[in-house]
Order: structure tokens, then sequence, then C-alpha cells
């Protein structure tokens, strides 16, 4: 068994996991807090509801991402201790950030909000909101600003062979990070905006299922209310009609932002990390041409098998460069590029193990970077296709009766999730030999790297990897059973699941604002 | 003496401190629950003591490992990995413990909540548990290499002082939880954690005096001495105040013990951060294990921008929440029901 395989996919899966929560925390975070501020402004109890009910899925979320969070912070030094000290100086430095100037935030500023209706005033109750928001937004910025460090490492010399900081300044603004948050963040509204589509899809259906709300001649929208079901009243349509709309909107805006910073990320990588474009691309010779598809192995390392089936002259070149002319280099140019740099085996030394003087393998895994660049552009452009439909069709104030378009405005929640997911993958996969990659192009970065076979712990087993990769994995996946039960039942019981005064007393608005009452807890676990 | 790693050195210990104080009482609490609540309201009463705070306490653990990494790489490597086992359990205890808290009352069944008080109360004690050990070790030592590596086996790391500092945690957690409850809550509760304090307190930090005194026995001057016998003087009057019913002084009492006992051990431990068992020259020190003096500088003006900050507004949140929980307070359970028509 061999540590550095477990290892790694101990850490695939971990972030990929954490990864699958956090992109719904930030993408649903802002919007509820929108609904929120409507409340306050208006004083309309639909607003109400739609901070409660959208509240409490992300409380249900937020707190998986907290749990296994811990998980990543910790990883790093349990089972990559080599790459710890090596990066150390520079990659601590945000990670301590996050936690000090944002994570603290969120957390404090969040109890205050869960626990604070009615022992914080109004507008402060929503302030707190608001800063526990941005600081979740704020966290992320720290994150992607050390991951990106990984990708670019920029703000550091070289003392005796390990990088030291010399410009906090360029490691917080470096340009792939800038762009790489700001494409996170889209696309974790793109999951938001589905996620809102989705569900509030699934009550204006269930209502008309129930009889409740029935269409005219013209196909308009009779809406009805059930008094026997409690929170099935008037508002309650306009609940979930408004959340449909705000969910799509939020999804359609989101993915042009996720096109716009994509593209914007696709060049800076161009100029970075030629290879991992270059493998992203199947490009095993330098041209212009972008491959709609390309057949044959994809995976194999020499080129040989894979055969350009459609291509378009001039796109690649146009999104590395923004012109139709210049040409990207391919695979095939570029590992003896590769080579002629970092050398074409792994140095002599006993950091590497067994693997000292092994070959390098220069080019990633290609049917990851290549699939996985495809399925991220796909499944994103599918979920904002899907909402601009979705607003076609309900714009005479409800949805289709057919159960089958609610299961797919179900199903499509996935989509933007498996998007975000497929594009850290490709990212992350892309970057290998590497663990911190360097950027062999005229003017990067070339000096500083790292080989994701040193970065290893040496002293921790294959047995201890492998024990806690099977713990671990079994755990995620227990509680994602959990979770999602969870999320369906209090999806399924609509409103009224975060807001059980509205089955006690028909629909009068109930929130206590006076502050130091004695009453009975307006939450409480 | 060179004053970065130093500043950072006593910063690290601040952030620990400042865990085993806040999360001192959410794991205990959580232990608690399991083990001496009575009834289910009383459990309720216990859990939404800490429920707005929790959160925010554990953010104090994510600091503190991310400052060392960011201010002692070595430090941060080398003893995470040596204790590669423990700390997987740790991981797992607290999302249990953190899962538990959230989910618990989401649902209506006796078997649910069953279930989650067991993870809550188990998750809580191997968490605390295992920070225990890991503090414990890092004043210890550990059988590392001149690299900073373990030698031995994912079992080397063990020592009768992780079983101390393991029950060290353990044992603080309970008696400052229990303060914490005769200070948080009314009714059943209230009155059983008072007497819970004065009749636990004199057993409970027995590990805790032995892992101080051990570590004094070894490295201790006479400022960290004086320390020690602060400590126990806060510890005696915390008692004393609690045999008196005056909750307060109990509870600032126990977690003064503690601040003062976690100053004494850091206190002696310095300039090692972390002994290798094998070869005092491979022991790593603040010297040894730190960042460079440029990042140590730039996080020095985040720490004092951010940690008073923290401090500000998490005593704020204190203040909003500081009402007493009783039984009445809590509201009933509801089941969510599918809202359809049947």
């Amino acid at each position: 068994m061999d540590p550095l395989e477990i290892a790694r996919w101990q850490f695939g899966i971990t972030t990929v996991y954490h990864f699958w929560l956090v992109p719904l925390t930030l993408g649903l975070g802002p919007v509820v807090a929108i609904m929120q501020t409507l409340w306050v402004r208006t004083g309309n109890e639909q607003y109400l509801r739609m901070t409660k009910f959208w509240g409490k899925l992300y409380l249900i979320n937020f707190i998986l991402g907290v749990a296994t969070g811990i998980v990543q912070e910790f990883q790093f030094g349990m089972a990559w201790s080599e790459y710890s000290r090596f990066v150390g100086d520079v990659f601590g430095a945000p990670l301590a950030m996050e936690g000090l100037l944002a994570f603290f935030f969120e957390s404090t500023f969040l109890g205050l909000w869960i626990f604070g209706w009615s022992r914080l005033p109004k507008r402060m109750h929503l302030a707190a909101l608001w800063i526990a928001v941005a600081g979740s937004l704020v966290s992320a910025f720290f994150i992607i600003v050390a991951n990106s460090w990984m990708q670019h490492p920029v703000g550091v010399k070289l003392v005796n062979g390990h990088p030291v900081m010399t410009d906090i300044w360029a490691v917080l603004t470096n340009n792939t990070a800038l762009n790489a948050w700001s494409h996170t963040l889209c696309g974790a509204f793109c999951v938001g905006g589905a996620f809102l589509l989705g569900i509030a899809w699934y009550h204006l259906w269930r209502r008309r299922r129930d009889g409740i709300d029935t269409v005219d001649a013209t196909g308009r929208v009779v809406v009805g209310e059930a008094p026997e079901i409690p929170g099935r009243d008037r508002t309650d349509h306009r609940v979930w009609l408004s959340s449909l709309r705000m969910g799509a909107v939020v999804a359609i805006v989101a993915f042009a932002g996720v096109a716009i910073t994509g593209d914007a990320q696709a060049k800076l990588m161009f100029q970075q990390q030629p290879m991992k474009m270059a493998a992203a691309e199947a490009a095993c010779q330098t041209g212009t041409s972008f491959s709609v598809l390309s057949l044959g192995d994809v995976g194999s390392a020499d080129c040989s098998n894979v055969v350009g089936v459609i291509e378009i002259p001039g796109l690649l070149s146009f999104l590395a460069n923004g012109n139709m002319t210049t040409t990207v280099k391919g695979v095939d140019a570029l590992v003896p590029e590769y080579q002629a740099k970092y050398g074409a085996t792994l140095p002599d030394n006993p950091i590497y193990g067994s693997r000292a003087g092994e070959a390098i393998r220069y080019v990633p895994i290609m049917a990851v970077t290549y699939w996985g660049f495809r399925l991220m552009i796909l499944f994103g452009a599918l979920a904002a296709f899907a909402a601009a439909v979705a607003l076609w069709l309900t714009r005479k104030g409800t949805v289709p009766g057919s159960v089958w378009i609610m299961r797919l405005a179900i199903l499509g929640i996935q989509a933007p999730f498996a998007a975000s997911a497929a594009g850290w993958i490709f990212t992350e996969m892309g970057r290998q030999p590497f663990v911190v990659a360097p950027n062999p192009t005229p003017g990067g970065i070339d000096g500083v790297f790292m080989y994701t076979a040193a970065a290893v712990s040496p002293g921790v087993t294959a047995g201890e990897l492998l024990f806690s990769l099977i713990a671990l994995t079994l755990v995620y996946g227990a509680l994602m059973v959990v979770e999602v039960r969870l999320m369906v039942r209090y999806i399924r019981g609509g409103v009224v699941s975060a807001m059980p005064e509205l089955a006690a007393h028909d629909d009068t608005p109930t929130t206590p604002t006076d502050r130091d009452s004695d009453d009975v807890l307006s939450f409480a676990y | 003496m060179e004053i970065l790693p130093t500043v950072w050195f006593v910063v690290i210990a601040v952030l620990w401190t400042g865990y085993l104080v806040l999360e001192g009482f959410d794991l205990g609490v959580g232990m608690h629950l399991l083990v001496s609540a009575r009834t289910e309201t009383d459990r309720r009463v216990m859990l939404n003591s800490i429920g707005p705070v929790w959160d925010g306490n554990e953010v104090w653990l994510v600091t503190a490992g991310a400052a060392t990494f960011a201010a002692f790489p070595f430090w941060y490597a080398s003893l995470f990995s040596a204790l590669y086992l423990p700390l997987v359990a740790v991981l797992l205890g607290l999302i249990f413990r953190a899962v538990a808290i959230e989910y618990r009352g989401k649902g209506a069944s006796d078997r649910w909540r069953r279930v989650w008080t067991l993870a809550l109360g188990a998750g809580s004690f191997v968490a605390a548990f295992g920070i225990g050990a890991l503090l414990a070790l890092t004043t210890t030592g550990l059988p590392l290499d001149a690299n900073g590596d373990r030698v031995g086996g994912p079992w080397a790391w063990f020592s009768p002082w992780a079983i101390v500092g393991g029950l060290a945690v353990v044992g603080f957690c309970l008696v400052h939880s229990s303060a914490f409850l005769a200070l948080k809550t009314d009714g059943p509760v209230r009155v059983a954690a008072r007497r819970r304090t004065v009749a636990w307190t004199p057993l409970a930090v027995i590990p805790i005096v032995v892992w101080v005194v051990g570590v004094q026995l070894r490295h201790g001057s006479i400022v960290t001495w004086s320390l020690v016998v602060l400590a126990v003087a806060a510890l005696v009057w915390g008692w004393v105040a609690a045999r008196a019913s005056c909750e307060g002084q109990a509870f600032a009492g126990i977690a003064l013990f503690l601040v003062l006992g976690v100053a004494a051990i850091f206190g002696a431990s310095y300039p090692v951060v972390l002994p290798s068992t094998l070869d005092p020259a491979w022991s790593l020190t603040v010297a040894t294990a730190s960042s460079s003096p440029y990042t140590l500088g730039v996080m020095s003006w985040v720490a004092a921008f951010g940690v008073p900050l923290v401090i500000a507004y998490q005593a704020w949140s204190y203040w909003v929440f500081r009402r007493r929980i009783s039984g009445a307070h809590i509201p009933e359970p509801h089941a969510v029901l599918p809202a359809v028509r049947r």
C-alpha cells in the first residue's frame, strides 16, 4: 500500500465532500439575508416566511460544512507534514487570517442570528446575519488565497530551498486568487439559485396537485388556500413564486458571472500552468483549434491515441489569448520544456522514498482534466438554461402540473453542485504532479515548486492513513444520508416546518419583538 | 531571546487557553447531557445554555491550529503528524458533537434523540480527551527524529502523559461545565450542577494538577511555580465560592485556575515547543520551529487587531444571551409533517 496514494484519496474525498456543502452555504446565505432585509424594510409577512424557511435549510447544511471544515485544516499537518514544513511560512498565514478575521465572525454572529430572533432589536438581528454571511464570503477568500498560492506561488523568495514570504500583499492580491474567488462565488450563487428554484417548484407543483391552486382558461393561476394544511394559505403561494423567481434570476445572473470570470481564469491558467490547460483540451499538438470532442484514449500519457473529432479552428487561441491566430502549445511541446526545466526524474532524495529516481509524469490524467473541464461547463450551462426555461414556464404565476418536470427541477438542483465539484477536481488534478505548481512561462514564477510525491508525512504509515480514509468516508457517507433525509423532511413540511407558530394560530404574524420578555425561546435545540 | 517567536508562543498559549476556557464548558455540557441529565427537559436546558455560543467557541481551536501552522509550521507538522490516530479520533468526535447539537432537536422520536445524545456525549468526551493528550504530549515529548518525524509506528506517541493529559481536560470540562450550568440555568439543572461542582471538583482536578506539577518538576522556575500556587489558590477560591453558592465566583475561580495552570505549563516548557524523547538536540524550540520574522510580523498585526476584536464581540454575544435558561423557556418539540392534502 502506498501512503501517498491513500493520502491523496483522503484529501480528494474529504475536500470534494466539504465543497459539496460549502457552495450552498456561500450561495444561500446572501439570499436569505436579502429576504430578511426585504422583511425588515417592508414588514411583509411573505418575506419573513421566506427567511425562516430558507434559513432553516441553510442551517441544516451549514453545520455539516463547519464539522468537515476542521478536518481540512488539520489534515495538512497530519497527512502532509512535509508540505506543511515546506510552505508553512506563507501558506499558514491566510489560514490563520481566515480563522481570526472571518470564521470567528461567521460562527459568533450566526449564533446571534439563530437565537437572537427575540433577543435582539430587528435591525441588529438583521445585521448579525449580514455579518455572518460576509464572514463566510471572506472566509472563502482566504482559503482560495491559500489554494491559489499553490497554483501561482507569488510573494516569496527562496531561502535554503524553502519559500519565505516577502510580500503578504502580493499573496493576498494574487491574480489567480482574485479570479478563482469571484469564479467560485459566482458558482456558489448558481448553486443557491438552483436550490431555491427546485424546491420552490416542488411546492408550487404540490399546491396544484392538492387542488389548492388551479389555472384558468388562459393558463393564469387562480390562487386558493387549504385551511386544513398549516401554512397552505394565499401568502404561501407568493412565498414559493417569489423564491422560484429569485432563484432563477440569481442562477442566470450568477452563470453570466461564472462565464466571465471563468474566461479570465482560463486565460491566466494558459499563462501560469500551460500543461493544465493543454491537458484540459487534450491538446496534444500545438495549434489554435478547440476540441469540442476528442475520441480515443484521452487518458494516455503520450497522446498517441487522441483523435480530435470535432474541432473549432481558432477557438482555443481565442480562449487563451483573445485572438484567433496565436498558437497554443500542446502537450507534446510542453513535456520536453518541463523536463528541461525541472528534470526528467525525481531527485535522489530520501524524501521521495522508493519513488526517488522515478520518471516524472508531467501530463495530468487527461481523462480527468478533459472531462472535468467539460462537465463543469456543461452542468453550469445546463443550470442556467433550465433557470431561463423555468422563468418562462412560470410566467403565468404557477408551474405546469407535470410531475416529470417537477422531478427535473429537483434533479436540476444537483447540476451546479456537480459543476463546482468538476471544476475543483479539474484544477486540483490538473496541477499534478506538483502540489505547488511552477509557472514555466516567460515572466512566470518558475523556481518555487514542490512535487506531490514529496509532500506526504514521512512518519505516518499506510495503515493509519487507510484507517482514517475508511473511517472518514463511512462517517461522511452516513452523515450525508442523515442530512439529505432531514432536508427532505423539512422541505416537504413547507414553511410551517420552520415556523411552527403558523400551525398554532392561523396566519397572524408572530414575531416577538419585546427583547427582555421572559417567554419561551423563539428557537431552541 | 527572539522577540517575535516568543510573542507568538504567547499568542498560541492564549489561543489554547481561550479554547479550553470556552469550549471547556461546551464539551463538558455535552458529556453531562449523556451522564448527568435526568429528564429530556434537563437535557434541552443544558443544550440550550451553550446553544448560541458553542460554534464561536470552537473557532478558538481552528484558530489555534491555523496560528500554529502560520507561526510555527514545524511544530504544527511534527505534532499533528505524530499524533495521527488521536487526531482522527478528535476530528470524528468534533464532527459528531457538532452535528448532534444541530440535528438532535430536529427529530421527534425518542430513538433519534437517544442516538444524538450518545453522539454528543461520546463525541465531546473523545474530543476533550484527545485535545488533552495532544497538549500534554507537546509539553512532555514525542519520539521524533532529526527531521521532526515520529519514529516507531502508529502508537509510538503513547505515554502515560497522554492519559494524564486526556483525563486532565476531561476532568476540567466536567467541573467547569458544572459551574457554567449553575451560572447559566435555573431550576433542577442549576441545583444539581451546583452540587456537582462542589462534589466533583476535588477529584476531577487531580490529573490536571499531576500534569502541571509534572512539567514544573522538569523545567519549573520560580515564576512558573508561583503561577502554580496562584492557580491552586484560584481553585480553592472557586470551590469555596461554589460551596457558598456564589455561582459567578465559582465559575471565575475554576476558569482562573485553568488560565494560570496553562500559563505555568507553557511558561515552564518555553522555549521548547515539542521535546524529542530520542535526542534533546532534536527538540523543536520557538527559534527552530518558527516562521520568518516577516511572516511573524504580518501575523502580529493581524493578531493585534483580530484577537481583541474577537474577544469584544464574543463577550457581547454572552451579554446578549446572559439570561438563565430553565425548563419554562424550552418550547414544545414540534413534529415536521409533509404539507400535503391527504
